[in-house]
């Protein structure tokens, strides 16, 4: 490393930034990549709302008003694909870029070509998925679980493109992975131990090895799908041969540790936000990163429980109902530590705490209908109603959402060198938070009730709380333009921060200035 | 207004019976079998365990916000472990689990003990009806969507048991071990019909088994659950379940029925009544996809309105109706509408919305056509 440093003749004087707009297609620093990557994630998030929107609007009554079930059929799968990939995983991404290096005392990502490419694929990716919208028979209207043979013989003609956008995507997951562990297995401050590493940082670690063992079979997945449409394979195709289930194992082994993939960075963020803001340490940071591990371990044992209807064996059905029981311990671990550090805390609630007890509260409540529809005899009435939609966006929106917004207040000054005006940030807070409730509650109510997802219409029996959920998503939509407005706020002035704006904060990243320069720790620090 | 009272009447009653319908339902309904209620009774359970677990912890996380304030003078502690709870909140959990697996794995195996039925039904999903067919009885038919398009285009005022209302429902007699051997012809669907907690995907080369034994006599509703495609909504599923006295009753007839229909092939069919029948069965099996007037939505669905086949050779037009196209939604009729109701929608295509063929297609052909196919 210090060869490098040497080699670059002026490493005395760090420099700034190129000028312009080929300082961001260029960039190879961290903070610049991390700063695209939330941005990028910020944009696909209004993108794949604006989606919900139109959902949400066809919902607001019974009967076909504003779209016809083709397209709602599309705003479905859109939705579900630009918010899984295009704006919770970049945003992790992006806080990994800004956050990693700085909490382990690295001068940058390990892999910083790598990092910038891995970035510029998915704009690409998008580009070519979204595009799919405006050509002739539409974007692909399968659901983003795309099972065959709906997203094979009976897909529209865009489904090629939909293919290679995922394909994109996986690269770019990949890339960012490999660089997350190549950082943090071999930049880490003399004396920052494993088991020194910040939560957040271990999260990742544990996050990085799911992506590199589960994205290669979503593309062999996709694969498969491609081969059968233009090849004349017979993968998913029972006609030729194949089989339709074998296509929901390989989604669903890849699937199941997604859904942890987009939760457990979260996990690291939050288990930051509470001690700063309790003043008090991380109750069990052992336990945690063995909690981690263990929720991992088990992500990949538990894929058929997203199948419990297909008409798996009794003995697979018990198998996959009681690993997926198992996952409660881990999980609850998790929550009673962080109940524990708030208690006899000092506590404040600043924005980012908001969010981060928010997020263990709400993430709670998905967890119990994960608890419920573990329960295989049940599932089979809850199985693809709304009660499954309640319950991943319990888990995703104040889940992996808040827990990303709460990362983004926290870091905020460290980022830009300006606090945020904590009034609005309140404001934020509990507008996402009525408005979330007000659009996710009712939906466990109509899913017990008996209506399925993913339909444009329904009886009038759930007329009346499907107005609710439309009204809170409106509310929940529009709340988040107002965030943008709070962070382009932030970044153009405010109160100068200091180096720790929060004094019950641990780590590395509030050792450096705020805003952090653009080169950090070139020489490591010291941790002891 | 005054001068027509029973207007006001008529309002006052609508609104009475919309708040009726507008029920704020919150729950599962325990419903109509032994194993429903064993579903129910499990989720209840598990429902109630999560709130217990919820008081305790939300309740420690809000006594910690009200009482461990920073403005209310408090100094934080600072512990950050402690061995013994950390392994009993472990254990504890632990042991809940398994007290919750073990009536779940009872209530599972009762579930899949499909053995010893006294009624086989074939249910076969297809886009996007449902196909019943009663094994060893000779009795088959389609049950199809029957809400009006009025209805759903908001043209007129929707009715109490809107989309989820059929044609013809599938009846099962009372008190009858009844199995269902699910499948699909074409996408996955799934058969769900909530108050027999049965719930079983219709996969295409496959055959899923599921069964129930309903206690009392009714009407029971449920819909698709696998999304199937553009009318994925618009599938519904209706049971009737009757007395056994009254369920033979309505076997025989359809058996009559079925009966009466090979004779019609025979029958010499002039072209004004082939189109007449047509013009209904093109309404139900045809125009989800090809639409009302023939003009489809391409480039899914194609247009009939002057098309090549519509408008071809005779033979060609009726190729593809009975065999279907492969590698597109065109499914193949041959197999699931009679001889009469293939011969009657050709017809019926080939003269209506100006195609005006002035051909048409009699019942033995299309029988020749299928006895050439079982040779």
């Amino acid at each position: 490393m210090s060869a490098v440093i040497d080699d670059h003749g002026h490493a005395d004087h760090a420099h700034g930034p190129a000028k312009g707009l080929m300082r961001w297609v260029l960039t190879t620093n961290h903070k610049d990549i991390g700063t695209l990557y939330l941005w990028f994630a910020f944009s696909m998030f209004l993108l794949g709302g604006s989606f919900a929107m139109v959902i949400r609007a066809e919902l607001f009554q019974p009967g076909l008003q504003i779209v016809q079930p083709e397209f709602f059929n599309q705003m479905t799968t859109m939705h579900g694909l630009v918010m899984v990939f295009g704006a919770v995983m970049p945003a992790f991404v992006g806080l990994a870029n800004w956050m990693i290096p700085l909490m382990i005392g690295a001068p940058d990502m390990a892999l910083p070509r790598m990092n910038n490419f891995s970035f510029w694929l998915l704009p690409a990716a998008f580009l070519m998925l979204v595009s799919t919208l405006f050509t002739e028979g539409g974007g692909p209207n399968f659901g983003w679980t795309f099972y065959a043979p709906l997203s094979t013989t009976y897909a529209p003609e865009s489904v090629t493109f939909f293919i290679f956008a995922i394909h994109l995507m996986g690269i770019s997951s990949i890339m960012g992975a490999i660089n997350v562990v190549a950082t943090i297995l071999n930049l880490r401050a003399p004396g920052m131990t494993l088991m020194k590493m910040p939560l957040f940082v271990w999260t990742w670690l544990i996050t990085a090895f799911l992506l590199i063992a589960v994205m290669p079979v979503l593309a062999g997945c996709v694969t498969m799908m491609l081969m059968d449409i233009h090849f004349g394979t017979s993968f998913f195709s029972a006609a030729g041969g194949g089989d339709p289930v074998l296509f929901q194992h390989v989604f669903w082994f890849f699937g199941h540790p997604e859904v942890y993939i987009m939760i457990l960075p979260a996990f690291g963020a939050v288990s930051s936000i509470i001690p700063a803001f309790s003043r008090k340490p991380l109750f069990g940071y052992t336990s945690m990163v063995y909690a981690t591990a263990a929720i991992a371990f088990l992500s990949f044992i538990v894929w058929a429980h997203h199948m419990f209807v297909v008409g798996i064996p009794l003995v697979g059905e018990l198998f996959f109902m009681y690993a997926t029981l198992l996952i409660a311990v881990p999980t609850g671990v998790k929550v009673f530590n962080w109940a524990s550090t708030m208690w006899q805390g000092s506590l404040t609630f600043e924005t980012p705490m908001l969010f981060a007890v928010a997020f263990v509260i709400l993430f709670s409540i998905g967890g119990f209908s994960g608890l419920m529809l573990a329960i295989a005899p049940a599932d089979f009435q809850y199985q693809d109603t709304y009660f499954v939609v309640a319950h991943f966006h319990y888990v995703l929106v104040p889940g992996a959402i808040f827990g990303i917004f709460a990362s983004a207040y926290y870091w905020l000054p460290k980022w830009t060198g300006h606090m945020y005006d904590e009034t609005l940030g309140k404001l934020h807070f509990w507008l996402s938070f009525v408005g979330m409730n007000l659009a996710f509650f009712p939906m466990h109510f109509v899913g017990l009730a008996g209506m399925p997802r993913r339909i444009p219409d329904y009886n009038l029996q759930f007329a009346d709380f499907n107005m609710v959920s439309s009204i809170g998503a409106f509310m929940f939509g529009t709340t988040q333009i107002f965030f943008l407005f709070i962070v382009i706020k932030t970044i153009r002035g405010g109160e100068p921060a200091p180096a720790k704006p929060w004094d019950g904060a641990e780590g590395l990243e509030w050792s450096v200035p705020s805003p952090a320069p653009y080169h950090t720790f070139t020489t490591p620090p010291e941790v002891k | 207004m005054t001068r027509h009272p029973h207007v006001w009447m008529g309002l006052l009653l609508w609104s009475i019976f919309s708040q009726a319908q507008a029920a704020w339902t919150v729950n599962m309904a325990p419903g109509a079998t032994q194993i429903s209620n064993a579903v129910f009774d499990l989720h209840m359970t598990i429902f109630w365990i999560c709130v217990v677990i919820g008081i305790i912890v939300f309740g420690a996380m809000f006594w910690s916000m009200m009482m461990h304030r920073r403005s209310t003078g408090q100094n934080a502690a600072n512990f950050h472990e402690n061995t013994r709870v950390e392994i009993l909140w472990t254990i504890v959990p632990f042991l809940i689990l398994v007290a919750m697996a073990v009536p779940a794995t009872a209530t599972l195996i009762k579930m899949y003990d499909s053995s010893e039925s006294d009624i086989d039904i074939q249910v076969t999903g297809y886009q996007w009806k449902w196909h019943y067919k009663y094994l060893g009885q000779d009795v088959e038919f389609f049950s199809n969507l029957a809400t009006p398009a009025e209805q759903i285009n908001n043209q007129s005022a929707k009715g109490e048991h809107y989309l989820l209302e059929v044609d013809k429902p599938l009846v099962l007699p009372v008190d009858a071990k009844v199995r269902f051997l699910v499948t699909s012809a074409d996408v996955i669907h799934s058969w769900w019909v909530p108050a027999f907690a049965v719930k079983r995907d219709a996969i295409p080369g496959f055959v899923n088994e599921a069964w129930t034994r309903v206690d009392k006599p009714g009407l029971y509703r449920g819909q698709c659950a696998e999304l199937c495609g553009k009318d994925h909504g618009f599938m519904p599923i209706v049971v009737e379940v009757k007395s056994k006295p009254d369920y033979e009753a309505w076997l025989a007839e359809r058996k009559a029925e079925a009966a009466q229909l090979k004779e019609l092939t025979s029958k010499e069919w002039t072209q004004q009544e082939l189109i007449e029948r047509g013009d209904k069965v093109y309404h139900t099996a045809c125009v989800a996809c090809h639409q009302a007037e023939g003009q489809g939505l391409p480039p899914m669905f194609p247009a009939l309105k002057g098309s090549k086949i519509a408008t071809g050779p005779v033979a060609d037009h009726l190729n593809i109706v009975f065999h279907g196209k492969p590698g597109t939604s065109m499914a193949a009729f041959g197999k699931q509408l009679s001889e009469v109701d293939i011969a009657a929608v050709v017809t019926y295509e080939r003269n209506a919305w100006g195609n005006n063929k002035g051909d048409m297609v009699t019942p033995k052909q299309v029988l020749e056509l299928k006895q050439a196919e079982s040779q």
